[in-house]
């Protein structure tokens, strides 16, 4: 009998009085487990584990890695996200014993190789960014704005400018933003994008003023613009008393090229699980260092890891604001971004950036007259197409994203920026042979196609995956967080 | 007598009754948020003003603010939406409104479109 699609929860295998071990015989008395614990400690029946044996252990979450997308099976565009392929070689060297047994509590002279590497990194970094002073410790991109904002924050006080209370965001920026300027307890000012994708500069300037605390940017932007007027706009800003937080979510697109330190930036943060190959999702780990100009360097978290002749130590900057995360930060998250960096060198990573720009222009040249595209110009690494020619026909731009699943490809990022209607945002990435990006363009025209002559079979997408289309909306009103045992 | 409609530049519908409005989202702005998981109510006794952000409407796609057409008090919310977000899909104009603001003594209610100028409005949009 043929096989339904999907895996039977490890719960339903679940086989009374089965193991996948064997304990040996005990040779010491035995003792209630009651006696040597509280009983208010001890649950009253047990817990309801699935009995299982350990090949169907193995089968089974072998089973449902095999349902699985990730960049090692295929192409996955995800705008904003980077989802480039992460060089084994990585791997190799974040195992090495010398980098993986060590402990943080022990002797600073007996982990010199590491912190050489984290001082090393720090300086690779300054340098990439034009800027002066690194920390490693923030484990993830918000989490590196939340620092930034925390040094710019500490810079002000200083100063004696507690009035500055008010960050300027542009319409098309990630939605970390904002919500990392509510969390230092600071104002958000939007201002809105120009018809060329920019930052609408007759706006800035009614928006800059004695609150101005600084404005956070992504160069290029969500629509994968870079923003021509940048040193007007950070000129104008610093003019007004305010710093410049340049996000680094889009950096994969401007390495070796141009320096945010040079656009007129004091603070940036790079997602290393973005830019550096490290890897994404399924808990990374991440990290978002941020490096920063010397005049903010001494207010950096701490510890940091400073030089003197030979010997490398931790330091804590004089005005630190303290720490941001437990120890160093995602120590082998570091080392993976370190090897990328080395084994790239300066004209690799230009390289990187370049050729992550060539695809993204050549997509979106081959996309643009099938697809509405709301700004039409060169792009960076990313680009944005709007699914509203299509909506005459019923479609929406989450039933393309759906059908996309049925050619093996993950969807773009969809409905984001959310100055695009009907957005769809794709994004390459410099890894992909030009077949895949070519696969991933025939794909597209083919349900550019389909909207056209069967909108209703695009509506039923996907119909070759595990499952076909979830119910989101039901999803989100009534979850179902864990298994529940039906008697 | 059939209600009558009038629209705000960011897709609200209000519905004036002597001192009272009732405030919803219009059709369009429903089938555009998409299916809509939840709704974050204000407090009946919250103080609003005109062009503010009052309640929070969560769609699959987008967290959308509902922006106050006029200054004035809430006087009533739609605790059924807390239950059910999904009228706002079913029934935008009915049984979706969202809440009822007591217009402020000196408060205007400020430009609105009648259901004719909105639509020639969603035309431009």
């Amino acid at each position: 009998m043929p096989k339904k699609k999907g895996v039977p929860l490890i719960f339903e295998r679940s086989v009374p009085g089965r193991r996948g071990y064997r304990l040996p015989k005990l040779d010491v008395p035995e003792v209630p487990v009651d006696e040597l614990i509280p009983a208010e400690h001890l649950r009253e029946k047990p817990a309801e584990l699935p009995e299982v044996s350990e090949v169907e252990v193995m089968r089974h979450y072998t089973q449902l890695s095999r349902l699985n997308h990730g960049v090692d099976v295929g192409f996955y565009p995800l705008g904003s996200c980077t989802m480039k392929y992460n060089p084994r070689v990585n791997e190799d060297v974040a195992a090495l014993p010398g980098l993986s047994t060590i402990h943080p509590y022990q002797p600073e002279s007996s982990v010199q190789g590491a912190l050489e590497l984290m001082y090393n990194l720090g300086q690779h970094l300054a340098e990439i960014s034009g800027l002066a002073a690194a920390t490693l410790q923030p484990a993830a991109g918000a989490h590196g704005e939340l620092t930034g904002l925390l040094v710019i924050k500490a810079y002000h006080k200083q100063r004696g400018e507690e009035h500055r209370t008010e960050i300027i965001i542009p319409d098309s920026a990630h939605g970390t933003n904002p919500a990392s300027v509510a969390m230092v307890g600071y104002d958000v000012v939007e201002v809105p994008s120009d018809e060329r994708g920019g930052v609408d500069v007759e706006a800035l300037k009614r928006a800059v003023g004695p609150k101005t605390a600084g404005l956070m940017l992504t160069n290029p932007n969500t629509l994968g613009l870079f923003d021509e007027n940048i040193c007007d706009i950070t000129a104008m800003v610093r003019q007004a008393g305010g710093l410049l937080y340049y996000d680094g979510a889009n950096a994969n697109a401007i390495l070796g090229i141009v320096r945010p330190g040079d656009m007129g930036f004091d603070i940036v943060h790079y997602n290393l699980h973005k830019t550096f190959s490290t890897p994404h999702g399924g808990g990374g780990p991440g990290s978002g260092p941020i490096v920063v100009t010397e005049e903010l360097a001494p207010f950096l978290p701490g510890p940091v890891v400073a030089k003197e002749g030979d010997r490398f130590f931790f330091t804590q900057p004089e005005k630190s604001i303290g720490r941001v995360q437990a120890f160093y930060g995602n120590f082998s998250v570091l080392v993976k971004a370190y090897a990328y960096i080395l084994s790239h060198g300066s004209a690799g990573l230009r390289e990187v950036s370049e050729v992550a720009v060539l695809n993204a222009n050549y997509m979106m040249r081959r996309l643009q007259d099938v697809y509405y595209l709301p700004y039409d110009r060169a792009c960076k690494h990313e680009f944005v197409l709007s699914g509203k020619w299509q909506k005459q026909y019923g479609v929406r731009t989450l039933d393309i994203a759906k059908r996309l699943l049925d050619y093996g490809v993950h969807a773009p990022t969809v409905y984001f920026p959310l100055n695009v209607e009907e957005a769809l945002m794709i994004e390459p990435t410099e890894t992909e042979p030009k077949s895949a990006i070519d696969e991933f363009i025939e794909a597209m025209r083919q349900i550019a196609q389909e909207a056209k002559e069967d909108p209703e079979q695009l509506k039923k997408a996907p119909q070759l995956t595990p499952v076909g289309r979830l119910d989101e909306a039901k999803a989100a009103r009534r979850p179902v967080l864990r298994w529940q045992k039906t008697e | 007598m059939s209600k009558k409609y009038l629209y705000t530049k960011e897709h609200e519908w209000v519905v004036v009754k002597g001192e009272i409005v009732q405030v919803g989202i219009s059709d369009y702005a429903q089938d555009e948020l998409g299916d809509v998981v939840f709704v974050d109510l204000p407090e009946v006794g919250d103080q609003v003003e005109e062009g503010e952000g009052f309640a929070v409407v969560e769609s699959v796609k987008a967290v959308s603010d509902i922006y106050a057409p006029v200054s004035g008090e809430i006087t009533a919310v739609n605790e059924a939406l807390e239950d059910s977000p999904e009228l706002i899909n079913e029934s935008p104009l009915e049984e979706g409104w969202i809440v009822e603001i007591k217009i402020d003594g000196s408060a205007q209610i400020g430009d609105l479109m009648n259901q004719q100028e909105y639509e020639e409005f969603l035309k431009e949009v």
